[in-house]
């Protein structure tokens, strides 16, 4: 059945996209220009029929070029199978074509790839922090520079200005 | 009660003010429903049948700052829900008291993150601090036990 899948996928997309097997699990890499069409095709290809998007999320690697990562787990209801879709984006360029528009369920996610990791969404309909407070402005706390504690945010209680803590 | 104890009818016994007014504080600690995480879990069971908190006149959790006299800080407290405690404790009358309930409340416990505050006490004032991850109800009861004999050492009318 996976097999399938990934005869198909190697088939219509041919070397734009390479393919990882590991543990069973099939991973796809593709060029981030073309991961909004891609998407579309996993989504939209009758044989393919990824309907579900499981997760959505990003990594850092502070020492490769381009540094950030975003991995896209989907899953097909109707056919029963996975897949995990990556692509790279830069530091000086960190946006990506945002998924919304396939899957409604990636705009949380998406928003929190925002929030934690920094990177910029286009065509996203409500970019916005989602975890941290909008008036947050010290970064993004899951990128490997940012320090654990922080920037001194958890310990500015601006709420109390004015007021004497009694 | 002291010398003039037995110089009237039965029924009637001698004390001080304060003893009558902090005695009445005590004995009617109303808590706040405040639960942050994990250590919630523990205070929802101090109330319950098998601890029974109502024992020590503390069962009464009210759903809104104005009818309280207690807030139990039960769980890890983020920077995002700070302005949110700071803000329900000033809505509650005095006089008011605080339990900081855990590590996390206490001291932010091994969440040395940039979301997590060090310690409760570092926007509002704690009168009682209950160490445990999370305590045991017996902990929290006797946490409150505490606070009752600092409410029994108060002074309010003789200053």
């Amino acid at each position: 059945m996976q097999k399938s899948v990934v005869e198909k996928i190697k088939a219509d997309w041919g070397t734009v996209v390479s393919l990882k097997e590991a543990f069973g699990e099939i991973t796809f890499s593709v060029p981030r220009a073309r991961i909004s069409e891609f998407l579309k095709y996993l989504h939209e290809d009758s044989a393919l029929d990824f309907d579900h998007i499981t997760d959505l999320t990003s990594v850092d690697f502070p020492n490769e070029e381009p540094r950030f990562e975003v991995v896209y787990q989907l899953y097909s209801i109707e056919k029963n199978h996975r897949i995990r879709v990556k692509a790279r984006v830069p530091e000086d360029d960190c946006t990506i074509d945002s998924a919304t528009h396939i899957w409604q369920g990636a705009n949380f996610l998406e928003r929190e790839v925002y929030d934690m990791m920094g990177i910029v969404f286009n065509n996203h309909p409500d970019l916005r922090r989602i975890l941290m407070t909008e008036d947050y402005d010290e970064g993004y706390p899951l990128r490997k520079d940012f320090p654990v504690e922080g920037r001194g945010w958890r310990d500015s209680f601006t709420f109390l200005d004015g007021q004497k803590q009694s | 009660m002291g010398l003039i104890d037995h110089s009237f009818e039965t029924n009637i016994v001698t004390t001080s003010l304060d003893t009558v007014v902090n005695w009445a504080r005590k004995s009617a600690l109303w808590p706040m429903t405040f639960g942050l995480a994990c250590c919630a879990i523990e205070m929802i069971a101090t109330v319950s049948a098998r601890y029974d908190l109502d024992r020590f006149g503390a069962g009464v959790f009210r759903a809104s700052p104005r009818q309280s006299d207690l807030m139990i800080v039960a769980g890890t407290v983020c920077r995002k829900m700070a302005p949110v405690i700071r803000r329900i404790y000033d809505q509650m009358p005095e006089p008011r008291y605080v339990i900081s309930m855990g590590s996390c409340a206490t001291s932010g416990n091994i969440y040395n993150s940039y979301s997590v505050v060090q310690g409760v006490d570092r926007f509002i004032p704690v009168d009682i601090y209950v160490p445990g991850c999370p305590p045991r109800p017996e902990a929290l009861i006797a946490g409150i036990l505490r606070l009752q004999e600092k409410i029994m050492k108060e002074k309010v009318f003789a200053k």
